[in-house]
């Protein structure tokens, strides 16, 4: 009974299939040749915006799918996601400071 | 019980190890985070060098980058493999995922050599120094991971690994994944965005 209970568990924890890391693998995939078609097809103003949009989608997807943070206890991603805004705030900050910001 | 004799799960029924491998992540972020900062300040400061739109070769990095992706597929494969106490699949796929972060960091070599004929040195200009900074601390990074996987696979090969062998595997795998988020905002912050 223990022994049925520990492994429903891990499977709940790890709840996708092999199938399923290598569909998401895919779709990474697809995501970064659209990264690099935007380095030689002129996309306009949409270029940066689509750009981070993307990299941010493909962040999520290996931290949410292939870390298990999205099947995981909600701890983990609090500790994660608490140093990753940390560190945005932090070095947005400190890059303002410098102007960045403004061309 | 098995765990908590093996120190692995505390009051709170979180894998101790687990939650300081995301608690380092997390502190990782910062690092990175300064690498990648000043980079983005430096990025235009060229001094006399040569710039990145004049170095940077896209489709090789592109392929790099590619195979860092696949590794992370790889590895998680591995840590699947794992929780079903499957050794020999473990122990191949984490042998494919050092193969790949071999090429990876390869990759990175041929490209620094090829950067430095170039005539771009770490001391050229402070394009150079931060971009060198930044990169050569990430391609640490991978060659660190390749070291554990090797060991990892070593160690399970020999079966002596105490305590649960699949959180192991995924402890490793947690930093292998972190390696490769990391690569995805250099792709594109630094290679892809000109300047």
């Amino acid at each position: 009974m223990s022994a049925e209970t520990v492994q429903t568990t891990d499977k709940k924890e790890h709840g996708m299939s092999d199938v399923g890391y290598v569909r998401i693998a895919l779709i990474l995939a697809a995501i970064t040749a659209l990264e690099v078609a935007t380095y030689y097809v002129d996309f306009g103003p949409l270029f940066l915006p689509a750009l981070l949009i993307m990299m941010a989608i493909k962040f999520v997807m290996v931290v949410s799918y292939f870390m298990h943070l999205k099947f995981d206890n909600k701890v983990f991603s609090f500790l994660f996601y608490a140093g990753l805004v940390l560190a945005i705030s932090v070095y947005a900050a400190f890059l303002a400071t410098f102007h960045f910001f403004i061309k | 019980m098995t765990d908590v004799a093996h120190g692995h799960v505390g009051g709170t029924g979180i894998s101790n190890v687990k939650l300081g491998m995301w608690a380092f992540l997390g502190s990782e972020c910062l690092l990175f985070g300064g690498l990648i900062s000043t980079y983005m300040l430096y990025r235009g400061r060229v001094t006399g060098g040569p710039r990145p739109s004049q170095i940077f070769d896209i489709p090789f990095t592109s392929v790099s980058s590619f195979v860092l992706l696949m590794s992370s597929l790889t590895m998680v494969l591995a840590v699947s493999a794992a929780h079903k106490d499957d050794d020999r699949k473990t122990n191949l796929w984490l042998t494919v995922t050092a193969l790949l972060g071999t090429t990876f960091v390869g990759g990175q070599v041929y490209e620094f050599t090829a950067f430095y004929k170039e005539g771009l040195g770490f001391s050229t200009s402070l394009f150079g120094s931060s971009f060198y900074t930044l990169t050569g601390f990430h391609g640490v990074h991978v060659t660190v991971g390749i070291i554990m996987l090797m060991s990892l696979v070593g160690i399970l090969t020999r079966s002596s690994m105490p305590g649960k062998k699949a959180e192991v595997v995924e402890i490793v795998g947690l930093y292998w994944h972190f390696v490769d988020i990391v690569w995805i905002i250099i792709f594109t912050l630094v290679y892809l965005i000109p300047v």
